[in-house]
Parts: C-alpha cells; structure tokens; sequence
C-alpha cells in the first residue's frame, strides 16, 4: 500500500442501498494520485463506454467525493467533488475547503464513490467503518445554516447515545445541498460549514437529483502513515514561515481585489461584462474591514493563511446578514456585476446565495445576463414574473435568484444556466442572446477578463480549458507554466489549498508528495506525461458531451463575444481580444497539448499515453 | 521557549480563534507522532461554524477529575501543574469526564484511557503554532492563584457565549 493513502473506497448504491468498500491498484494511484486525476479515471472506466448518453442528473451518474495524499498534510485541507457535469457534460474536479476529507481518510477512506439514486431523501452518516443511509426528509428544503445546524445536533446525538463513555463529540464534518441542489439547478452547490462551495461543475444538482441531501463523517483514526514525518514537518514549516510574512494576503486574502482589480487591471465584470472598470472606492477592502468583518481571521484545517473572513451586516435593511466575507469573486460577481458598490449589499447577497445553496460565481454571471437583457429590453417586467432587475438593485436580483433556487416562474428557466437559458430565451424571443452570455462550455466564467490583457494574460484561458469558465484552472502556454491547467491538476488531485503555495519554491510540492507518498515526481514527469493524461481524459469526455449538448471545438473553444468588444472605459479603453492573435494562439496550444487542427486529442498522443479505449471513442468525432 | 519550571496556565482567547486546527495537529504529533486530531489533547470545536474554539484542560484549582477517579490513574504534575493520565492504571470508566465542569477529558480513540492535556512537561507544542500564526488565541502564562476553573465550561456553553459575542441577539438561535 502507497504511504499517504487509507487504501480503501466507500462505495453506495442509493438505489440497492448496497454498502461496500473497494479497492484500487498502487499503480492507478501513483498515476492518477487522487482528486481531480482519480475522478477522470474512475469517470472513464466506468462510464466511458457510454459517456454520451449518461445524463448528468439521472441515476447513472456516479458522484464522487475524493481525496488526495496530500489532504491533511500539505497546510489547507479540502476535497474534491466530482461526477458527469451538468454544467459542461464534461468532468470538472470542484474542490472546497473545510475538514471533510481529513475526517474521511481518518474514518479509513481515501474517497466515496455515489450511484444510483435514493427513493427519498437520505444523507449519509459515516463514522469510521460504520456507514449508514439515514431518512433526510427533515431537513430536506431547510437552506444551508439550518441544514448544518439540524444536523450537526443530530449526529452528535447519535455519537453520544452510541459511545456514552467518549466524553464531548466535536461534530463531524458535513457536505450538503441548500434547496437549489435539491431543485436540481445546475448552479447549485455542494456546500461546507455554512459559506463555503464546490462550485465549478455544479454538483449540487446531481446530489439533488440522487436525493442525497447531505454526507457527515467523523473519523477517530490518525491520518494514514507517511514516508517521512520528519520531511512532511519540515516542509510545512518553510511554507508555513512564507506565509506568515505575507501579512496582506493573509489579512485582505483575494478581497482586497474588489476595488483593485476594477481600478488597476481593469478586468473585473461590471454589469455582465459591459465594462471591466470601475473607481468606486466605496468597494475598496477598508470598508469591507471596518464595516462588516466581525472575524478577521478563517480558516480550513492546517491551513497558516486563513485568508476568510466572517462578515455581518450591521446596519440598514439588510441587517443581520451573515456570511464569510465576499472574496474576489462574490464581491464582483454579486457586486459590482449587478451595479452594486456597496459591502452591505455585496454581503447581504453572498449570504442569501449561500443560504439557497447556490454558487455565486455561476448564479451572478447567470443574472448578471438576465440584468442586461433586462437592460436591453428584451426580457420584460411581465416575462420575469413582475420584477425589475435594474443596476444596482439588490432586492431585485435577490429575489430572482430565490425563484432560481426554487425554480419557481421564470426561475425554472433560468435554473438551466446561463448557457442554456440563453438557448432557451433566444428561441423564445427570437433573438440572438448568446453573444450576452458570458461563458464557456456551459461553465460560466470567473471574474477574470482577459480584455485588458493586465489580469489574466493568456486569451485562450478559458476557450482552451477542460473545465471552460473556470478560473482556477485555465489553459496557458508553456504547459509547465505555475498558472497552467496540467500545474492546477496537480493541486486538485493531490487536494489541498493552492493559496498556500505562492511564495515558495515550484519543486517543493513534488517533494512534498514524496515525503508523503515515498514516490519520485518530477515535474517534467507530471506535466509530460500524468497530468496530461488526465487533461486528455477530461477533454475526451468533454467533446463526447451529454444527451443534451455538445461541444464543437470550431464553434465552442471560443471566447464569449463580449471579449471581442473593445473595453468601452478605463485606463485600457479600447482593448479587446484579436481574433487573429486568438486563433494563432489556440493553434499553438493544441499542438502543445497534442491535439489535432480540429481540437481532438491525436491518436497517436492517446495511443502514446496508455488511452486505447479514449483514442476508439473520439474516432467518431475526427 | 524554553520550557517553564513553574506552574503554568494557557490563557485563552476563543473569539480569535480562526480554526486552522493547527494546535489539533502539534498536539497529535508531539503525543502520538501523528496527525491525528481525535487524540488531540486539545480539540478545536466548531458547533457553528465561525465559532471555533479550542478545548482543553484548564487545571482547576480543586481538580476535580483528579478528585474523583477511584483507581488513582490521575495525579497533578507538581512541576506545571498539569493534569497527568497514567495510562495503565485508568480503567476508561469515564468518571472524570463526569466530574469535570467542562467535560473536558475525552477517551483516547484507540487505546483504554482517558486524554487530558499535560501541558507537554511546560512547553506547550500548542501555544507555539498558535503563536507562530499570530492568532494569539493561546497564550502560556504563570500560574497565579486565580479561578482558572471558570474556563472548565462545556462546548455548548462554550458556543453560546461565542455566538452572541459575535453575532448579537442573532447568536441566541444558532444552537
Ligand atoms: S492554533 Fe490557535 S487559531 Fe488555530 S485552531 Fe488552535 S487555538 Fe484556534
Ligand atoms: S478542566 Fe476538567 S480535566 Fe482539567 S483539571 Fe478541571 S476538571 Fe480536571
Ligand atoms: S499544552 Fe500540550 S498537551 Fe496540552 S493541549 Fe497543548 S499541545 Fe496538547
């Protein structure tokens, strides 16, 4: 057995109710080391044969919650959710934060693989080997706080009652659904403590469509043996000691780039991408630290930046309101994307969105669309159910995203999505609406322009990536770039926080998991030959798309058309993304990436890598 | 640091705690030599989420667990003053939990004995990463002659307080 690792799977059958443990070879884990890689793998195998005709939010998608070796050790615990993508029909690798995967591999599992589906709502309830399915009809449509809050007492009653003698139980660590998971809108969330999100992916809605509310675990083992602790303590040490020096980040985490990333690299959205820029220093990070936090410091296990911060609105309409402080992306997403500029409304939103379970990146892009077709007439006051959502008003895009979550009214067209609600909208309306949708392979896109050529430099990231709008891992040339997706997939199969690496050395994850797993990885290895072997399954089952959709790399490894229309404010007024420039670019990549003039893996790349069956299955797509 | 010769106390500070459980995994680590947060002599609670905070002994002054164990498993570390478990001689019977006011002990997850913090012989692993971090939660002082005892409250107890330190009147509807 690989050190790092418990050795064992959970598997549940929701359908069967059929519980048992599996298995996988030291080799697969040394290939595909966990996370994001293992998803692809066990996607592949299992499903691959018939990739195209596996509806994402029917039984026969597999859902899985993975570890990696690396999970507890490296400073910053998470884990990875993934499965068949509503979203992209693709697989995307969705990592949140929190205590959940320390607590499974010390309940003996290196991951939990879902099929089939419940007949009524359950959760699951893991301590150590002990696995049960448990009636979840009582907190079923109950929001995110009270989900956690039910039954955090409920399985510290059950540990209590079945070990009086252990003393206090701290809780387990639980992952749940809000009512749009439920609802099976696909920009929901499979949620942690009360804010934070697996996003990307939208994951939500498959726990939702299996009627798995919720997974607590609570693990009393140590976490699996190591190669060399002494290594494993001395490398947290230096990237704890970086970290540390690094006061701002720590203190303001991404937040501060509400204002600066609008005032400085102008590439931040503003009303649905209209414009990148903005000076409003009403949204600068002083406000948000003298208003609203109440906790200045957050953070997941091991980790030495806790970066989160807990934020409640004090005064006003919106008083009371509590989340983790809006970071980047919810406050442009649920900020100044809706014309808002103030941190009262910013965190009134992000607490709400958490409450439904929703993830503020999708579902602020998705309403930022509905504001400007709003904006341009062509969804009316009568089509949105009577609401009005002007810039800036928060009540409006409130109340749309709870019909959202509900899919109540309009909502139950726009729970599709952005990109399948334009579908929808402009077959409706009879008018072009795509080019006002900002995303990527039915993955909207983070809130990172690429316009002024000052933030995210590379204009393929999006168009070129295996998980579109994704803006932690974007495609970019060299391969072995820090930024680059093959680099990301290793922090998503390894599984841990990739905040925590910034300062220190490239090499010293690689050490890192030697320390941990005894295993020799070089990064020319890892970029060469493992992760793109990973990237090419995920591209793959990509193009191979869902009974509803698919991707045609000509048409769809594209930019949004927005970023084809020059900056209209700001100190880069004016820029925009050449087309030719664009087209040269994702040339380059694709035969980087060893994919032919039309975006499909090669034959002989697949062949060359070990991916028989893949390089069969795209022979109908060249 | 160097370790204390007299006794000491950890003065705590739980509404800066920002749950980086990195005091869990020093405390595993220098008692079991592993990563091992539920034989954590201190445990970090986070009944709601935003509240966390750490649990562990507060050596009161009338050490009550001691008081109440029948096999004599516990005794006071003359030296610290740290509660100290002799791990053949506790039976596991659970009443120290009982008697303590925090219901601070807990068993060790594996083995048949009860955890309670030793104040490491006077140099406290977990102070050091919480210090190290700037969180300032965890705080090695001498011991005076004070009523450390009030900080022997349970998790509930514990959360309630937080909650309304932190989130207002709102706090009363979280537990
Ligand atoms: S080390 Fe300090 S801040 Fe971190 S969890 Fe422990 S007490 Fe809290
Ligand atoms: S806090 Fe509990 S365990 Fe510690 S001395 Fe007091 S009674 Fe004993
Ligand atoms: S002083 Fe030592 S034994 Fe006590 S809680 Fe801290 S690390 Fe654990």
């Amino acid at each position: 057995m690989t050190f790092g690792y418990t050795g064992k799977f959970l598997e549940v059958d929701l359908s069967t109710e059929n519980i048992k443990e599996i298995k996988f070879d030291d080799e697969v884990l040394g290939e595909y080391i966990g996370g994001r890689g293992f998803a692809a793998k066990i996607l592949w195998d299992r499903l691959g044969s018939k990739w195209e005709t596996i509806n994402p939010l029917g039984p026969e998608n597999t859902l899985l919650f993975l570890t990696g070796p690396l999970t507890g050790f490296f400073p910053g615990g998470r884990i990875c959710v993934s499965g068949k993508s509503p979203q992209s029909n693709g697989v995307v690798g969705s990592t949140v934060a929190g205590e959940f995967g320390v607590e499974l591999k010390c309940a003996g599992y290196d991951g939990i693989i879902i099929t089939g589906e419940a007949e009524k709502p359950v959760y699951l309830f893991i301590k150590d080997s002990d696995v049960e399915i448990r009636n979840a009809s009582h907190v079923w449509g109950k929001d995110a706080k009270q989900t956690v809050t039910l039954l955090t007492k409920e399985c510290r009653g059950l540990l209590k009652k079945r070990f009086p003698h252990y003393g206090e139980w701290k809780e387990p660590s639980i992952l749940y659904v809000g009512p749009a998971g439920e609802n099976k809108v696909r920009t929901a969330i499979v949620g942690a403590k009360w804010t934070h999100a697996a996003g990307y992916g939208g994951y939500g809605a498959v726990m939702g469509s299996k009627k798995l509310k919720a997974i607590a675990v609570k693990g009393t083992g140590p976490l699996p043996e190591v190669a060399d602790m002494e290594k494993v303590k001395q490398l947290t040490q230096v990237i704890c000691e970086d970290v540390y020096e690094n006061e701002l980040w720590r203190r303001w985490g991404t937040g501060s780039a509400g204002y600066e990333v609008g005032a400085t690299t102008s590439s931040e959205p503003i009303r649905n991408w209209q414009e990148e820029w903005h000076d409003e220093k009403s949204f600068g990070v002083d406000k948000f630290e003298n208003r609203v936090w109440i906790k200045p410091y957050w953070g997941d296990f091991g980790c030495p930046t806790t970066c989160l911060k807990i934020a409640m609105v004090k005064t006003g309409r919106f008083k009371g309101a509590i989340t983790d402080n809006p970071d980047y992306e919810l406050q442009a997403y649920l900020g100044t994307n809706f014309g808002i500029f103030t941190p009262e409304e910013n965190v009134f939103l992000s607490s709400l969105i958490d409450d439904l379970g929703l993830c503020g990146i999708q579902t602020g892009n998705l309403l930022g669309f509905v504001g400007e077709l709003f904006q341009r007439g062509i969804l009316t006051k009568q089509d949105l159910d009577g609401l009005e959502p002007k810039w800036g008003d928060a009540e409006a895009f409130a109340a749309l995203a709870r019909k959202i979550a509900f899919r109540e009214g309009i909502g139950d067209m726009l729970a599709e999505g952005t990109y399948r609600a334009a579908l929808k909208i402009g077959e409706m309306k009879n008018v072009d609406v795509l080019q006002y949708a900002v995303q990527c392979k039915g993955i909207s896109l983070g809130a990172h322009g690429i316009r002024s050529g000052k933030d995210y430099p590379e204009i393929i990231s999006y168009a070129c990536s295996v998980q579109g709008g994704d803006h932690t891992s974007v495609a970019c040339l060299p391969l072995d770039d820090s930024r680059s997706e093959l680099i990301m997939i290793f922090h998503d199969s390894a599984v841990y926080c990739y905040f925590n690496i910034f300062g220190i050395p490239r090499n010293l994850k690689f050490e890192f998991y030697k320390a941990v797993t005894g295993l020799e990885l070089t990064q020319e290895q890892w970029v060469n030959t493992k992760a793109l072997r990973i990237l090419q399954l995920q591209r793959a089952m990509l193009l191979l798309g869902g009974p509803d959709l698919k991707w045609k790399p000509k048409i769809h490894d594209e930019n949004p058309a927005r970023f084809y229309e020059p900056l209209p404010s700001g100190p880069y007024k004016g820029k925009t993304v050449d087309k030719a420039k664009f087209e040269e670019d994702k040339k380059r990549y694709y035969e980087a990436v060893g994919w032919d003039e039309n975006g499909i893996p090669k034959s002989m790349v697949l062949r060359k890598l070990g991916l028989e069956d893949a390089d069969k299955a795209l022979e109908k797509l060249r | 640091m160097t370790t204390k010769k007299e006794p000491i106390w950890i003065a705590r500070d739980f509404s800066k705690c920002s749950g980086c459980r990195k005091c869990e995994i020093a405390c595993s680590l220098f008692h079991e030599n592993r990563i091992w947060p539920e034989a954590s002599r201190i445990r970090v609670f986070m009944l709601v989420p935003g509240l966390e905070f750490p649990h562990f002994c507060a050596q009161c002054e009338d050490y009550p667990c001691v008081e109440t164990c029948q096999v004599k498993a516990l005794s006071i570390d003359s030296k610290t003053g740290a509660v100290l478990v002799d791990e053949e001689k506790c039976t596991g019977c659970a009443q120290c939990i009982d008697a303590c006011p925090g219901r601070v002990p807990h068993m060790h997850p594996t083995e048949n004995h009860i955890l309670i913090c030793d104040l490491c012989g006077g140099d406290p692993q977990c102070v050091k990463v919480c210090q190290e971090g700037k969180w300032n939660v965890l705080k090695t002082v001498s011991k005076k002659n004070y009523a450390y005892k009030l900080y022997a409250r349970t998790p509930e107890e514990i959360t309630q307080d937080l909650a309304v330190k932190m989130y207002g009147e709102l706090g009363e509807e979280f537990l």
